[in-house]
């Protein structure tokens, strides 16, 4: 387990967060850039040195201002993979996989080459120097030297920032199957609400070096007062769902979750599976009657319970329809439709909307 | 050898091995002084930055007696390097080879320097994030990274060591067999009636022994970038 605690003054604000990561889960450190996340992990790793507090990582103290304790970057054994993949230019991409292997006589080996390059499909490029490669390519082989460090830890910095959104999808997965199969706690930095649903157990949202809120990604997304935070455009809520059908005819697969079944188009899998789907406030809408003739699929029962009001011409309402689920609609809608707490409405999801990309499919079961 | 006679073969000679030591010598002080200057901020930094310049601003002549007052046969060192090991430096040709490469540090120093600044810091941090100890990683990333500059400065250096006259004429006198390098013969040539043609020979194979340094250092230098990037 890692337990942080630190405070370090920065030009622009002073970094204060303290947090908790359990073996074997993801944690989303999320927030906007220059909230403190670097840092953050950045002082995890020993690369900056804070002002205060303490790290421990499984009762290991690896920084402890009152002791006058900082373990050097070298001897913390944790795995970091950079925003760039900063891989050597000198040496073969086997080379540099190789690089962090600890000697077998001095420590256990976990995970091995063959492990590495299978799990992030790397055997045609073990030949190759790191400037041959593609932006992917170099990134997936800096997760894979992370990892054959046998690390206690791994940190990773927002690996897809300087990857191609197009390719991005292509390594989400890669470091999906890496989580799942090696069971050391991870933290995923990221601004990318995709990224954090599709990733992460937890999530620790950072904002102006404070934590803002911390817990499963489900309860953290779905709080309607962190907008300013998740960014309002992207918010909405995050549904845990199993896999229960799939309808060959029309492309459409069907998740159950506590507030019934979301349909959502061109998605597969087996029976049983957990998904995890981000539905976008902006796509939900309500009805006050139940809606005839109408295209969309998804539609729930429920009452509000929650009203979020500002400046904006937009409101956002918490509808409990067995999950708590976000909507987004006018104030003048509000006004007219003369909606308050405890109103009882017919909510609707539009499937297409559902895209997916904001599906994740999650290996481990949900808890 | 057809093309020298045995003198000018001895002077040849003579010259690289005071060149060659000259630069070996003062190799690992370079990269170490190039790493304090360029990644370390302590006191002093700037009087150890204007020290390892003075050979490249003061004229060579002080240098030579400034050697000639340390390493000397009655001068600081040298006297008790004579008293405990019977080493004498002053009038051989390792003094020659001490005046070279002091000469030539600085050169060697900025070119090691300026390869360090240019070295991406963020790859010796994920080297130690790979658990790589400092000696690790200045021997397999800093060291093979900045090697193009640390070639190419002792190529600087060693063709800086072949042309070494002032502060080895001070130091070392001019001593034929033992002190005697390439600029040095010349300049005795020069000075004796009849001598232009000997002198003359000299400076072209003077000629060709720095143009070839600098060519090799050039080969070196586009090789490494090829494997590099």
């Amino acid at each position: 387990m890692l337990s942080v605690e630190i405070k370090k003054a920065l030009e622009t604000l002073t970094l204060d967060v303290k947090f908790e990561v359990n073996a074997g889960t993801v944690t989303a450190l999320f927030g906007k850039s220059g909230a403190g996340k670097t840092t953050t992990v950045h002082s995890i790793a020993g690369l900056i040195k804070p002002d205060d507090g303490e790290i421990t990582l499984n009762n290991k103290v690896l920084f402890n201002h009152h002791l006058r304790t900082n373990l050097p970057v070298y001897r913390r054994k944790i795995g970091f993979v950079f925003q760039s993949a900063r891989l050597f230019p000198h040496m073969t991409v086997k080379k540099n996989l190789l690089f962090g292997l600890p000697r077998p006589n001095k420590i256990h080996i976990k995970i091995t080459l063959d492990m590495v390059t299978k799990l992030l499909d790397l055997s045609s490029l073990l030949d190759r120097r790191p400037q041959t490669l593609s932006g992917g390519e170099r990134q997936r082989v800096s997760i894979g030297r992370a990892l054959l460090s046998q690390p206690d830890l791994l940190l990773m910095d927002e690996p897809l920032s300087s990857i191609d959104l197009h390719l991005r999808a292509e390594i989400l997965p890669f470091i999906q199957k890496i989580v799942a199969e090696v069971q050391i706690p991870v933290i995923y930095v990221t601004h990318s609400i995709e990224e954090a649903i599709y990733l992460a157990d937890n999530m620790v949202l950072i904002s102006e070096g404070q934590i803002l809120q911390e817990g499963s990604v489900e309860a953290v997304m779905n709080r309607l007062d962190l907008y300013p935070v998740t960014g309002r455009y992207d918010s909405g809520t995050v549904i845990s769902a199993q896999f229960l059908n799939y309808d060959k005819g029309f492309d459409i697969g069907e998740l159950k979750f506590p507030g019934g079944i979301l349909k959502v188009p061109g998605l597969n899998g087996k029976i049983g599976d957990n998904f995890r789907a981000h539905v976008k406030a902006r796509d939900v809408s309500v009805s006050l009657k139940k809606p005839k003739d109408v295209s969309i699929l998804n539609l729930f029962n429920g009452k509000i319970i929650d009203i979020r009001i500002d400046n904006s011409p937009q409101v956002d309402i918490l509808i409990d329809i067995g999950i708590p689920l976000i909507a987004r609609i006018t104030r003048k809608s509000l006004s007219e439709l003369q909606l308050t707490k405890g109103t009882k409405l017919f909510t609707m999801v539009k499937a297409v909307a559902i895209d997916k990309k904001s599906i994740g499919h999650i290996q481990n079961s949900i808890t | 050898m057809e093309f020298f006679s045995p003198v000018e073969y001895e002077i040849f000679l003579l010259s690289l091995r005071v060149a060659f030591w000259g630069v070996i010598c003062s190799l690992p002080f370079a990269i170490l002084v190039a790493l304090l200057l360029a990644r370390y901020s302590f006191p002093g930094k700037f009087i150890l930055n204007t020290i390892v310049h003075m050979p490249l601003v003061v004229p060579p002549v002080v240098i030579g007696y400034l050697l000639l007052l340390i390493f000397g046969n009655n001068g600081v060192l040298g006297r008790w390097l004579f008293e405990v090991f019977q080493i004498s430096i002053a009038f051989t040709w390792k003094g020659a080879a001490l005046a070279a490469s002091v000469m030539a540090f600085p050169l060697m120093v900025r070119a090691i320097r300026l390869s360090l600044d240019l070295l991406d810091i963020e790859l010796e941090e994920a080297a130690a994030t790979l658990g790589a100890g400092p000696f690790k990683k200045f021997i397999s990333v800093t060291l093979p990274l900045i090697l193009p500059g640390i070639i190419v400065g002792t190529l600087l250096g060693f063709a800086r060591s072949l042309g070494e006259f002032g502060a080895t004429i001070t130091f070392v006198s001019n001593i034929p067999g033992e002190t005697q390098t390439l600029p040095l013969a010349m300049f005795k040539y020069i000075q004796t009636p009849g001598g232009d043609f000997q002198a003359l020979r000299l400076m072209t194979l003077s000629v060709i022994l720095a143009v070839g340094a600098l060519i090799i250092s050039e080969l070196v230098e586009r090789k490494l970038k090829a494997r590099n990037l």
